[in-house]
């Protein structure tokens, strides 16, 4: 069980305030959490703040937002007063980050195989030839069949599938000790979403990595993670067993379970979540 | 009876691309059918040549009992409307929610407009507050029903659905469907819905498609997926797909 690991990240009343012409508004409404080598999901709506407390963590908050906790701290270092210098040895070495749409965040003008090498030479100092042969062990890792075919390829020469295990490629080939994957499936068809998964299961569980799985879909989310976490408003309004999210308690888990459609649940029309400003509190 | 809509070996060919290699098709008044698949499968594809954004190479598309031509006329878009998937993306980001149902309107030429608009925007459920907006001050799901208003102006008889909720939140895509299905049960429309998620088609549609690579692959109907009695291997993989991610130790 991951709670008698040592914990990686703590994360306590955390707050993310961005400035806008008609006031302050808070992303990130005290949120608290700690993570071990385990799969923890962070699942919400539009807007709940998910995405915001991920990269609050991965220091990737616009500049002008305002973040405040009572703690932020990854293995001892207080990710609050860390310097840009030391942030940015942690970024890409030891935390890493995968997006939602490979599209967007992969260098559209660099072939996938120098971007991985790039990542791998900036945290480690290892030859040329060296960072060439890592960089087409992971692809290989990541079941890619023609590791020194796709090497060569430029992003918008993959496809969706390819351009996501290219950037688990890429994050991973630094050996993280934690993995933030902030929708990293949502872009993709359903089949190829669960080999991509599968990749991830596979070495977030060889590596022993923490990992945080952040998405809207409270299903998958829960068929992957060991714990989940349920955000509304900025803030959590529930934690629980990945297991046991049948006896979820708060009515917001449970309507956002209820409304889905579900193969052979027949149901017309189907339950719409009645929001409570009570939640929000 | 004549087909809604009756579609005979379509092919659909982009410069030397084969997106639909002769699909046939055909769909009952009144009926909701279903059209699944991964993307690159042709099923947008599909719905964007009956509505006459597609080049059609070959075959033969039918609505209503008429055969259509490279050119749709006016009216038929009055018999058969569309709403699409990224309500970002569909509405004018410049024009007010009561111009945007207006364009139909003065196209087609109605007088009663006025009462049009009202009615189209309380049967979305949209109150007349919402009358005077634009576009970027309302959530995806407002958007999404102004377009739905804007498509049931017309009172069409087919609704041509490309993903209409795959940009919305859980609970919003929850409205959203139940709205779609109040309508066509007050209406009695003809529905043909494009959607990668198995779960909504089986939902919201009596029969359904399966397309992969610009082919059928199988025609079900929506209680055969329900029991699981598919024949091909790729309904069955799309089928486990949908039930999550399953760890293999």
């Amino acid at each position: 069980m991951s709670g008698e690991t040592k914990t990686l990240l703590d994360v306590d009343d955390l707050r993310v305030t961005f400035p806008t012409r008609t006031g302050l508004i808070e992303a990130v409404r005290g949120v608290s959490f700690s993570l071990g080598r385990e799969r923890l999901g962070i699942v919400g709506e539009s807007g709940s703040g998910k995405s915001q407390t991920g990269r609050a963590i991965m220091g990737l908050t616009p500049p002008q937002a305002r973040i405040s906790a009572n703690k932020l701290a990854f293995d001892g270092i207080d990710l609050l007063t860390v310097s840009p210098r030391e942030r940015r040895k942690l970024r890409g070495k030891r935390i890493a980050m995968i997006l939602q749409d490979p599209k967007y965040s992969l260098d559209p003008v660099m072939s996938i195989g120098r971007q991985i090498v790039e990542t791998l030479r900036t945290h480690e100092e290892v030859g040329k030839a060296e960072a060439r042969d890592r960089a087409l062990a992971m692809l290989e890792a990541v079941q890619i069949r023609d590791p020194s075919r796709v090497f060569n390829l430029h992003p918008h020469e993959v496809s969706g599938g390819m351009g996501q295990r290219a950037m688990i490629a890429m994050m991973l080939i630094a050996g993280p000790e934690m993995m933030i994957a902030d929708e990293p499936t949502s872009a993709l068809d359903v089949t190829v979403q669960l080999d991509v998964l599968g990749i991830l299961d596979r070495l977030v569980s060889e590596r022993g990595m923490g990992l945080i799985f952040i998405s809207h879909d409270l299903r998958l989310v829960s068929s992957f993670c060991d714990r989940v976490i349920v955000m509304y408003a900025g803030k959590v309004v529930e934690q629980l067993k990945a297991s046991e999210l049948g006896q979820a308690q708060h009515p917001y888990t449970r309507g956002l379970l209820n409304c889905m459609p579900k193969i052979g649940a027949d149901r017309h029309p189907l339950p719409v979540l009645d929001r409570k400003p009570e939640w929000a509190a | 009876m004549t087909s809604a809509i009756a579609v005979d070996r379509l092919e659909v060919i982009f410069d030397r691309f084969r997106a639909l290699k002769g699909v046939s098709l055909d769909v009952q008044p009144g009926e909701s059918f279903g059209l699944v698949g991964e993307s690159g499968s042709g099923k947008s594809t599909l719905l964007r040549a009956i509505a006459g954004l597609a080049p059609v190479a070959s075959g033969g598309i039918v609505v209503n009992g008429k055969t259509l031509g490279a050119r749709r006329d006016k009216a038929f878009y009055r018999e058969v409307q569309m709403v699409f998937q990224d309500p970002y993306g569909s509405l004018h980001p410049r024009q007010t929610v009561d111009r945007l149902l207006q364009e139909p309107l003065a196209i087609h030429g109605f007088a009663d407009g006025e009462k049009r608009i009202q009615r189209a925007l309380d049967e979305v459920g949209l109150g007349n507050g919402f009358r005077f907006r634009y576009s970027h001050q309302l959530s995806g799901g407002q958007r999404q029903r102004v377009a739905i208003a804007r498509a049931l102006i017309l009172e069409p008889s087919i609704l041509l659905l490309d993903e209409p909720t795959s940009a919305l939140d859980a609970s919003v895509q929850a409205e959203v469907l139940n709205l779609l299905e109040e309508v066509r049960k007050r209406r009695k429309l003809t529905f043909l819905m494009v959607s990668h998620d198995l779960a909504i088609i089986t939902h919201m549609c009596e029969r359904l498609m399966v397309m992969q690579s610009g082919e059928a692959v199988e025609n079900l109907a929506a209680a055969d997926l329900v029991e699981r009695r598919v024949t091909k291997d790729y309904t069955r993989n799309l089928l486990r797909a949908s039930d999550g991610f399953v760890r293999t130790a």
